[in-house]
């Protein structure tokens, strides 16, 4: 919060300060000894920031990067709310992300760094003469510095109907919404426009189950960035995935219905239903406020090399300024900008020079990379390469021996040595006829090698496309301490978006800190470069649903896992998409395949259900049948408060689960990486210490549990008082009850290494145990690690984050165990029931079996 | 040389990706393996680590993940991968018309019980 300022400050000093930073202006730093003179603490000079946006808080990041101490900052978003990564907006959308998952900004970032935030307010004038800037709300702030980053308008084609109910644009969260709350409704949509948000958009809303029908005017999609080729193929497989796409069509008019979008009519006389129609078109500069101050603005703002406008005390910057004629509408541009304004309002002036720019579609499954120009023209020259069968096509553009544009379509490896090269202007004559198979064939094989690939690159090539960070900032960052993955994208960001960029950052730490790396998170295994949590992030980003997908989009090394990867996919996968995705069985351990422990001699024992620990005559009679009949050597009371069946061949045991479900019991999952039992003491029903039931409550705690899947095994147990008979204290969850209520303990665990439990909270009813229960197991189910107990898990993440992950949001329990509640109303069918009706029967019998005399006969 | 093959049954039994069993009365249990890639193998099974049930490992590649120790078995040759070592005996396998064939000798032959 910036302190209150006497009403005539701004007046007194603003001329000095301006003065005082003016880029150019070096030899003017005298009047800040005239400063000291006052005897008071240096006053900072106030900078205004108008749009809460990417470049306007990066502009910022940059100024307190090189001088924290120099500016109070006061920043003025239209949006209410803090600043986040725009571009994810089309992941948001899509629902692989979350709208916590792209803040850039949190509110603590403003906090920390003593800036006021005004967010929902727009600024709707600046008054140059005063130096202040008015907002809607009537908000009048001074400034000594002003900085305009508003960004750029939607531009709305001007048909009839383009003010109906139901004509959205895309350009932040509220149209987001807007598009989300459509798509809930189900119905068609049409996407006017058919460039790259067009795409994005029509992706995220054909993903979210609309019937999506695309409308370009050009006769190629995203005819900006791609060739006829490339854009031929794009439209191909949007096709597949079932949009309508029509290019060359020209709209009319959008039709209503009672004040809301009902159709859209193309000039030809075609017409497509739509419930909602998304206007993308394109985008035009932010320029109303400054064209209204007086400020000099032709498409966009004018400004300098240092982002300074006409009037010397206002910068600007991002998609609505103006720079040596251009206007950019991708953020890599932005980054460059940000820096040389800091630097100017730093007072060591660098430059901006402009930048060349290159596009990625974020549509999931779709590789495409475009840059530079390759529009053809004299003396330029193409080079082609097609691979139908990958679905790959690859065209560079060169022009007196260098490149100036590519377009890479279904293999984009390369696209980020190509912009290298672009951007630096290189001769290429040499490895000309090597160009067009990429890096690793034009440099002569040696750079096969990935880290080698890296090696070469120059060190302001880009490595990190969503943050803007180069080659060299990732090695400054690493040789400043960041040995991890983990450390570098918490310090410069890169690969903290979208994580495409991870091998080329695992690559330079390599490069940069010889063998010691590992140090970061370990990859999953052998046939990977990602770790766990990446790879179960990208599940989500990359919406892969499938094993084999995601060995191919994350580009597996191996053909098809191996037996440590295969089952960690198939479980996140599973947990990813409850209800959807089909178990892989091939992926399972032995004993998840066959629902049953395998023993030292091939065999197999049967643990059925009891729940809670309770039995009854039935039940113990059914096992006792069952024992006798498949002549079962051993029965074992187990730790789990459970009958352990021993000896049983796989091909008796779909028989033995026949006679256990006769009796009505069901899988006991001693087997899985699952729920396994929950252990109960007798409790208040019998016991003369007992406070509460903590039978009942085992018995209903198991109920809701069973069946679901885990990283790991999961144990539950419920004592009826402190004096714990039941363990609880040693549990995955342990509730011990007492008299005003019920603690509740995780991350206990018995085996080789003994770990009691931490006291995660206390309640006051069986409803509220029941709901942390099932949202302490979410949580462990949506961030462990394949094989990943709840003991190591909280050892490595903090029981701090355990407890923010349930606690620090009021809704986050109910949110956690609704997903859980959901996920289980697909896992809780006894799968011993299944397999007793006759599923995957060919687990369980032989394929034949070879009577050696017979065949001697045969034979002879 | 009719019979040198023994016929055991269609390609269509074995999803690619896992393994049945072909027990041999009086001889060792053979596993025969399909892999992802619409390999065959015939293994006799058992690991040659602590005799587990190859058949009952995940598969990948051609290599089979004994199920009780995680020992890597190439399903090719038989040898245990890495660090460890043995042997299991393999079956010549062939594949026909959709029919896969053992070589009969090899099922009743190397290993009397
Ligand atoms: C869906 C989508 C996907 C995109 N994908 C990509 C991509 O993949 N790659 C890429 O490079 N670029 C992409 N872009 C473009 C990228 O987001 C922009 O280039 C970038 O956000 C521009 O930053 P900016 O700060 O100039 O504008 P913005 O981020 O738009 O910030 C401007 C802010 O100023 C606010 N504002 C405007 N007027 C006022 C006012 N009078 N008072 C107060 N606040 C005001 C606005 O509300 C806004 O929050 C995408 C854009 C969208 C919408
Ligand atoms: C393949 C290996 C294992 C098998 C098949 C197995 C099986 C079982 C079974 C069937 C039970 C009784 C189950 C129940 O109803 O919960 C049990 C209990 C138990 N197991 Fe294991 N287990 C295995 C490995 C381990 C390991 C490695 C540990 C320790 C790290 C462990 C620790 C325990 C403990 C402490 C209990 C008692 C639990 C209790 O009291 O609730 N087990 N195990
Ligand atoms: S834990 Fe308490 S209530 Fe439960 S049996 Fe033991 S003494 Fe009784
Ligand atoms: S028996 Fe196969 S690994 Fe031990």
């Amino acid at each position: 919060m910036s302190p209150p300022r006497p009403p005539n400050f701004g007046m007194r000093s603003g001329g000095f300060f301006v003065l005082r930073v003016l880029p150019r202006i070096t030899e003017l730093n005298a009047p800040s000894t005239l400063m000291d003179k006052d005897n008071t603490a240096p006053v900072k000079e106030r900078l205004v920031v108008i749009g809460n946006g990417m470049a306007g808080c990066r502009a910022v990041e940059e100024i307190l990067a090189l001088d924290s101490a120099r500016f109070d900052v006061t920043i003025f978003g239209a949006e209410p709310r803090v600043n986040y990564n725009r571009i994810m907006l089309s992941p948001v959308l899509a629902g692989e992300k979350a709208f916590e998952d792209i803040v850039i900004n949190s509110d603590d970032w403003y906090t920390d760094n003593a800036i006021t935030l005004v967010s929902g307010d727009p600024v709707v004038s600046i008054d140059r003469a005063t130096q202040t800037v008015v907002a809607k709300s009537g908000r009048v702030e001074p400034y000594d510095r002003l900085l305009i980053a508003t960004g750029s308008d939607p531009f709305i084609i001007p048909v009839p109907g383009k003010d109906l109910a139901g004509v959205v644009t895309f350009r932040d969260l509220d149209d987001v919404d807007k598009m989300l709350t459509a798509a809930e409704k189900g119905g068609s949509a049409v996407v006017i426009g058919g460039g790259l948000l067009g795409l994005e958009a029509a992706h995220g809303l054909s993903l979210r189950g609309m019937k999506v029908t695309v409308v370009h005017l050009m006769p190629t999609l995203m005819e900006r960035q791609l060739d006829e080729a490339a854009g031929y193929l794009l439209k191909t497989e949007l096709e597949r995935r079932g949009q309508t796409i029509v290019t060359g069509g020209d709209t009319a008019e959008i039709v209503g219905r009672d004040g809301q979008v009902s159709a859209v009519r193309l000039k030809d006389g075609r017409t497509f239903d739509a419930d909602i129609v998304v206007m993308a078109v394109g985008i035009r500069p932010g320029t109303t406020l400054a064209k209204s101050a007086g400020i000099e603005v032709e498409r966009g703002i004018v400004v300098d090399d240092h982002m300074v406008t006409s009037d010397p005390a206002i910068m600007a910057v991002g998609e609505c300024v103006q720079h040596r004629g251009a206007c950019y509408g991708l953020v890599a541009p932005l980054w460059d900008m940000c820096r040389a304004l800091a630097d100017a309002a730093c007072q060591q002036p660098s430059g901006y020079e402009g930048s060349v720019t290159s596009t990625k579609l974020k549509v999931s499954g779709i590789d495409l990379f475009s840059a530079g120009d390759f529009s053809g023209g004299d003396g330029a020259e193409d080079i082609v390469m097609r691979d139908a069968a990958r679905g790959v096509y690859k065209r560079v553009v060169v022009k007196d021996n260098r490149l100036v544009g590519a377009v890479l379509y279904g293999d984009t490896a390369d696209g980020n040595w190509y912009f290298d090269l672009l951007k630096k202007g290189e001769d290429i004559s040499d490895i000309r006829e090597a160009l067009i198979f990429g890096q690793a064939f034009a440099s002569g094989g040696a750079l096969l090698d990935p880290n080698a690939a890296v090696a070469a690159l120059s060190d302001d090539a880009e490595i990190c496309g969503c943050n803007g960070v180069s080659k060299g900032k990732v090695i400054e960052t690493i040789n400043a301490g960041a040995c991890s993955l983990d450390a570098v994208r918490s310090t410069c960001k890169a690969s903290a978006s979208c994580g495409s960029c991870t091998g080329l950052v695992e690559s330079l730490l390599a490069l940069t800190l010889g063998g010691e790396v590992q140090s970061g998170p370990k990859t999953m295994c052998k046939c990977t470069s990602f770790s766990h949590d990446d790879v179960r992030r990208l599940i989500g980003e990359k919406s892969l649903r499938s094993i084999p997908q995601a060995m191919q989009e994350l580009h597996w090394t191996t053909p098809d896992g191996c037996s440590s990867c295969r089952p960690a996919l198939n479980y996140y996968l599973l947990c990813a998409w409850p209800g959807e995705y089909e178990d892989d069985q091939k992926s399972r351990f032995v004993n998840e395949r066959l629902h049953a422990n395998i023993q030292k001699d091939g065999t197999y024992s049967v643990v059925p259900r009891m729940w809670g620990g309770l039995t009854n005559p039935r039940e113990l009679r059914a096992i006792a049948d069952v024992v006798e009949k498949f002549n079962a050597p051993m029965v074992k009371v187990t730790g789990g408060q459970r009958l352990d069946i021993f000896g049983i061949k796989k091909e008796d045991l779909p028989a033995v689960w026949a006679d256990l479900n006769a009796a009505g019991m069901v899988s006991g999952h001693a087997y899985g990486k699952s729920l396994r039992t929950v252990k109960t003491c007798v409790g208040s029903e019998w016991c003369r210490f007992g406070t509460q039931d903590s039978t009942g409550l085992g018995v209903k705690l198991e109920r809701m549990t069973w069946g679901s899947w885990m990283p790991h095994k999961f144990k539950i147990a419920v004592s009826g008082c402190p004096r714990n008979c039941a363990e609880a204290t040693i549990k995955d969850f342990g509730v011990v009850c007492v008299d005003s209520g019920y603690e509740l303990h995780v991350g206990g665990n018995g085996g080789i290494k003994v770990r009691a439990t931490d006291l995660l909270c206390k309640v006051a009813t069986e409803a509220e145990v029941m709901d942390v229960c099932a949202a302490f197991i979410q949580l462990y189910r949506e961030q462990a690690h394949y094989l990943e107990r709840t003991a190591p898990w909280i050892e490595r993440v903090g029981l701090d984050h355990v407890k923010a992950g349930l606690f620090d949001d009021a809704d986050s329990v109910k949110r956690l165990a609704a997903r859980f509640r959901y996920s289980q109303t697909f896992c809780q069918d006894d799968p011993w029931a299944e397999r007793v009706a006759g599923k995957d029967a060919d687990l369980h019998q032989h394929l034949a079996e070879v009577r050696p005399l017979s065949i001697t006969e045969y034979a002879q | 040389m009719i019979g040198d093959w023994l016929d055991i049954g269609s390609v269509d039994q074995i999803t690619p990706g896992t393994a049945r069993t072909l027990p041999v009365v009086g001889f060792d249990e053979i596993a025969v393996f399909r892999t992802q890639k619409n390999e065959f193998y015939a293994l006799v099974n058992k690991c040659p680590h602590k005799q587990g049930p190859l058949s009952q490992g995940i598969v990948h590649d051609n290599v089979v993940t004994c199920p009780l120790h995680n020992w890597n078995i190439s399903l090719k040759t038989g040898e245990a991968l890495g660090e460890d070592k043995g042997c299991v005996p393999t079956i010549p396998m062939k594949v026909d018309a959709g029919r896969m064939y053992l070589l009969r000798s090899a099922v009743v032959g190397k290993r009397a019980a």
